[in-house]
């Protein structure tokens, strides 16, 4: 009996060894490649040398020389502020907007309020592929192709995020703002002083919602901002991926520094996501 | 729009005190606080409802517009209504049906293979083990990496001649595979790709999941001494049933909206094996500026999407009710 334990456990652990291998070697090839010559990169691929960082004799000059390179070749470091302008922009007037929104849902009473919000979650079906061309062409009209403009103001109000703000302030227990009421708050006062303050999961959850979603955005960059000075980095890789001559080495150090942005927002704020993502998937 | 500001008059309008009426009695009846609620309650939804209308409503408005006429992006004003010609066309179209059956195929492969590996993942890691997290986190770790990033890393891994796939196939006496390149292995290579690097996001879905199984049901069938499967078919699925449902209905509409990796990886190709129905679209809207075709597939790419939501939302329903 308990040999059997043993060799399931053997089992079992080899098994996760494997499947830990499958999900993180061409990870770890990326990152690894990023720090060698094309050349051995090559002549590495047929050990696991490919995996191992190269060893400090066999780097021809410097060890970060993809990064410089690559750097010096198209500008990455403009693509990424770009996407960062691009993904906060739209996560500051994204939380403002959307959380009054939901706010509004959740704790007062109009006329037709279950109108807009049956609107709203209605709206969640709707393809966002399938509205870009009419939605171009009225950024076009509108003057914003190639503006900061035109690539945020389209995605700040989100029909997701209005949902989870008002299941989130559905929760909240409303104690708090008849007290304030009493004390003679305005609405707008109730909102941003006491309100906010105490919602600062859901405010984190969605704002790390919207960071991910907009920082791999592709289509909408790609159509509204063609021009280089307003690139963000998705369509930068994309570019400098097949930008001759096409040097291994360099597409793999741009490809791990756009990786970066994301591995930081995991690492430090993992905890919020999780949370964002239990609640969508109990809730539904 | 329209009947936002006819409600915002219709609240505002009464509101002025009217000669010869008795304008304090009304306000300490709470008609005015009632309202100023509702003033107040459209002054913190309308930012979001214009905006939504704006660049969301509008534009599905003008899709449908569109589809009836032949605008062509470079002769704006000189566009004309043509009826049903559109529709008429994107069903004879060789491409959108190649574009259609391709993009199906992808949805019943990936949906099923992706929902059982992320599954299979989150049982095995949720238990007491070493390096739990550890193990978490490298199934998760694709995930972190854009779908860009993911499509141009995979393009070089799968690169025929020079690629690392091949030559680790070659480490265990495989000959070398052709992947994009072949029209019969390029769309599967894609899956194989799509699946590694969503699971693990599903995964996460998956154990918490798990971990909202109340942990008296498994004692209980402890005592009844059931074996490990028995738990699994009947305290584990049925836990999950919510969950999974939630994660079939998101990954079936995800993947019918495939485009990135098709686009990255092999610009639809070889002989259009990989052109997917998004990626049609676009090309007929952006490359060949035709406004009017591409939004006429672009209306019965939503109605495919509608119908399959609705479909799965019944399904969904019958098997609860």
């Amino acid at each position: 009996m308990r040999r059997k334990r043993i060799i399931s456990r053997v089992f079992l652990y080899m098994t996760l060894v494997v499947l830990t291998f499958v999900f993180l070697f061409p990870l770890a090839w990326m990152i690894v490649s990023s720090f060698k010559g094309d050349l051995q990169i090559f002549s590495d691929m047929t050990s696991l040398q490919a995996f191992l960082p190269p060893l400090p004799g066999d780097v021809e000059g410097h060890y970060f020389q993809n990064y410089i390179e690559a750097f010096q070749r198209v500008d990455i470091m403009g693509y990424i502020i770009n996407s960062l302008i691009y993904t906060i922009g739209i996560i500051i007037f994204g939380l403002l907007v959307n959380s009054m929104a939901g706010y509004a849902l959740a704790r007062f009473r109009f006329p037709l309020v279950g109108f807009w919000l049956g609107l709203i979650i209605a709206t969640l079906i709707i393809p966002p592929e399938s509205i870009f061309l009419p939605l171009y062409v009225l950024v076009y009209n509108l003057g914003w192709v190639n503006t900061f403009t035109g690539l945020i103001v389209p995605f700040i109000a989100n029909a997701f995020a209005i949902f989870l703000f008002r299941q989130f302030f559905m929760d909240f227990p409303s104690e708090l703002e008849e007290a304030a009421k009493i004390d003679g708050c305005s609405q707008l006062g109730i909102f941003f002083r006491i309100i906010v303050p105490l919602s600062k999961p859901v405010f984190a959850t969605v704002a790390i919602v919207l960071f991910i979603n907009h920082w791999n955005d592709f289509l909408w960059p790609l159509v509204v901002a063609s021009d280089e000075s307003i690139r963000t980095i998705q369509i930068g890789l994309q570019y400098f991926m097949n930008e001759e001559p096409v040097r291994w080495g360099q597409v793999m150090a741009a490809l791990t520094v756009a990786t970066i942005p994301m591995l930081l927002i995991f690492t430090f704020l993992q905890r919020y996501y999780v949370q964002g993502l239990t609640h969508t998937g109990s809730k539904n | 729009m329209d009947s936002l500001k006819k409600q915002e008059e219709a609240e505002v309008y009464p509101k002025e005190p009217k000669p010869g009426r008795k304008p304090k009695q009304q306000r300490k009846k709470g008609l005015s606080a009632k309202r100023r609620e509702a003033l107040t309650g459209y002054f913190f939804l309308s930012p979001a409802i214009i905006l939504l209308g704006i660049f969301l409503l509008y534009p599905m408005g003008a899709a449908f517009y569109y589809s009836f006429t032949d605008f062509y992006i470079l002769t704006p004003d000189d566009r004309s209504f043509i009826g049903l010609d559109n529709f008429m066309f994107v069903f004879q179209d060789p491409e959108f049906i190649q574009a259609f059956w391709n993009t199906v195929y992808f949805t019943v492969i990936v949906v099923p293979v992706q929902l059982s590996v992320a599954l299979g993942l989150a049982l095995l890691i949720n238990r007491k083990l070493k390096f739990r997290v550890f193990f978490r986190t490298a199934f998760f770790s694709p995930v972190v990496m854009s779908l860009v990033v993911v499509s141009i890393l995979w393009t070089f891994m799968y690169n025929p001649s020079e690629g690392l796939i091949n030559e680790m196939l070659a480490m265990i006496g495989i000959p070398e595979q052709p992947f994009l390149t072949s029209p019969d292995q390029a769309m599967n290579s894609i899956i194989a790709m799509s699946v590694w690097q969503g699971a693990g996001f599903q995964m996460m879905i998956f154990l918490a999941g798990l971990q909202n199984i109340p942990n008296h049901l498994y004692e209980a069938a402890d005592i009844d001494g059931a074996s490990p499967w028995q738990k699994f078919v009947h305290v584990t699925l049925p836990g999950l049933r919510n969950v999974s449902l939630f994660i079939f209905i998101t990954i079936t509409i995800a993947a019918f909206k495939l485009l990135v990796q098709p686009m990255i990886m092999t610009q639809g190709g070889p002989l259009g094996t990989t052109k997917s129905l998004v990626y049609h679209i676009y090309e007929a809207g952006f490359a060949y500026r035709d406004v009017g075709y591409a939004s006429a597939m672009a209306v019965v790419f939503t109605v495919i999407v509608l119908v399959i939501t609705i479909v799965q939302r019944i399904l969904v329903k019958e098997e609860r009710g």
